[in-house]
């Protein structure tokens, strides 16, 4: 099967569908003409640089040019976490704390898959481990931000109940339970929900793209659900080691919450 | 329900040298079983203190219990035997009965609560029932030292004189040293054993 090539006037086209949008909001004065177009040319300014990043990177398939896209989108990963929280841990604990969690959970899971599950020659290969780390980074980044986010604003909110709890004698772990299991839950529903509709509600967007590269559906349906396991598990993993980083960061060794280590939200 | 913890060999509380916030070199000892009053103007510090003996806060200086030191307990340890009860309580279950452990209807009772309100909800409770409730609740965990920050403030005077009179008892029965904060004289001359003031950033002694 042969896939139609897209020209450029093609996706001009679509993109003018977005400029009527845009110009209809603004019409309207919703107040999101603006930003609207600005994402929209960020779109297809950031994803044409990097489909020439990825030509270059398929064309070498070299380890070390692998690992470096692998850290560059790590480091993304792990800014925008720190920037979708409104109260952040200071000195830098909000990113660090954001970062490792992913690179322990998102890097183990797809190079786990990658070696045992898939088993691409070398394991490496650009072709297979840049879009199944993608995938997985951006769904764990989502999960750790939302996790770490409802974390130390409701601990900020609840802190009389837990400091009140504290003084009752509670270790912290008990004090802060219910924080702890809201915020795991609002990391992890994400996941659980796009599982939940999978095929019934939505089509998911890497089965699509690959039906639409002319894949047999079957194929594309098993790594579909290859995919959405090992999102599901990167996810998970990293929003648990994140929600227990960070609330661990929230007490000191005598067990006294230290909200003095959140910063104050801006605006 | 489990049966009442023996009482653990009465104690005193010992603080030599303690800063935290404006307040510096606050030294104090708590007999067993004897109420010490503590005042002094709004904002000086005193509920700060109450948290720095509790290690709620950073403080420097040397607290003790009996022999042990604040930091050879773990911090719910120490915080398990050293309870403050704070101005304003918090209830994060829905009915009152899940924050209590132990039995506690005698003291339901002496405090001039209905025997049946450990199962209401607790969006009914008025402020004077928190507050009884939550003296009762950390009573219940039978602590070797009591601090209190203005554990009447809500309290009609006849309730507040039943309260006085259960936790004088309560203080001798089980030989805790009681650290009770207060602004009225009268209350402070029919509780108190001891009575110390915060004046400027020390401590001074009254009685």
């Amino acid at each position: 099967m042969n896939v139609i090539a897209l020209e450029g006037w093609q996706l001009g086209l679509a993109a003018l569908m977005v400029v009527a949008l845009a110009a209809c909001t603004t019409m309207a004065r919703l107040g999101i003409g603006r930003p609207l177009l600005i994402a929209a040319i960020r779109t297809a300014v950031q994803l044409t640089l990097v489909g020439l990043v990825l030509e270059a990177l398929f064309a070498s398939a070299r380890f070390q040019w692998v690992a470096l896209m692998a850290v560059a989108m790590l480091l993304i990963a792990g800014r925008e976490v720190m920037t979708r929280q409104r109260r952040r841990l200071r000195g830098g604990w909000s990113f660090g704390i954001g970062t490792m969690t992913m690179f322990l959970s998102s890097f183990s899971v797809t190079i786990l898959t990658l070696t045992v599950i898939v088993g691409p020659q070398p394991w490496y290969t650009p072709q297979y481990a840049i879009p199944l780390l993608g995938m997985l980074l951006g769904n764990t980044m989502t999960g750790v931000s939302l996790a770490m986010d409802r974390l130390t604003t409701n601990v900020w909110q609840q802190r009389s109940v837990i400091e009140n709890r504290l003084m009752l004698g509670q270790p912290w772990q008990e004090a802060i339970g219910d924080v702890r299991r809201e915020a795991m839950r609002s990391g992890m529903i994400p996941t659980i929900n796009s599982m939940a509709a999978a095929g019934v509600v939505s089509l998911p967007g890497m089965m699509t793209g690959q039906i639409l590269a002319g894949s047999a559906p079957a194929l594309a349906v098993k790594y579909q659900i290859l995919v959405m396991f090992i999102i599901t598990a990167g996810t998970g993993f990293g929003t648990l080691a994140a929600v227990a980083a960070t609330s661990r960061r929230l007490f000191d060794q005598r067990e006294r919450l230290r909200l003095d280590r959140l910063s104050t939200p801006k605006g | 329900m489990p049966a009442l913890p023996a009482p653990k060999a009465a104690t005193s509380l010992s603080l030599a040298a303690v800063a935290v916030g404006d307040l510096e070199d606050i030294s104090l000892t708590l007999a067993p079983g004897e109420i010490t009053c503590l005042s002094g103007p709004s904002g000086s510090g005193k509920s700060r203190l109450l948290r720095a003996i509790a290690d709620l806060e950073p403080h420097e200086g040397d607290i003790r219990l009996g022999d042990q030191s604040q930091e050879s307990l773990t911090g719910h340890d120490w915080r398990r035997a050293v309870m403050l009860v704070p101005a304003e309580s918090q209830w994060w279950a829905e009915d009152v009965g899940a924050h209590f452990d132990l039995d506690c209807q005698a003291g339901l009772e002496a405090l001039g609560l209905s025997s049946d309100t450990l199962g209401w909800q607790v969006a009914r409770l008025s402020s004077g029932e928190k507050q009884r409730l939550a003296l009762l609740r950390a009573l219940s965990c039978r602590p070797r030292v009591l601090l209190l920050d203005e554990p009447t403030a809500n309290l009609d005077h006849a309730t507040t004189l039943r309260c006085e009179a259960w936790l004088g008892a309560q203080a001798r029965q089980y030989g805790m040293p009681v650290l009770w904060v207060a602004h009225d004289p009268e209350q402070i001359k029919r509780v108190a054993q001891h009575h110390v003031r915060i004046a400027g950033r020390r401590l001074e002694t009254s009685i």
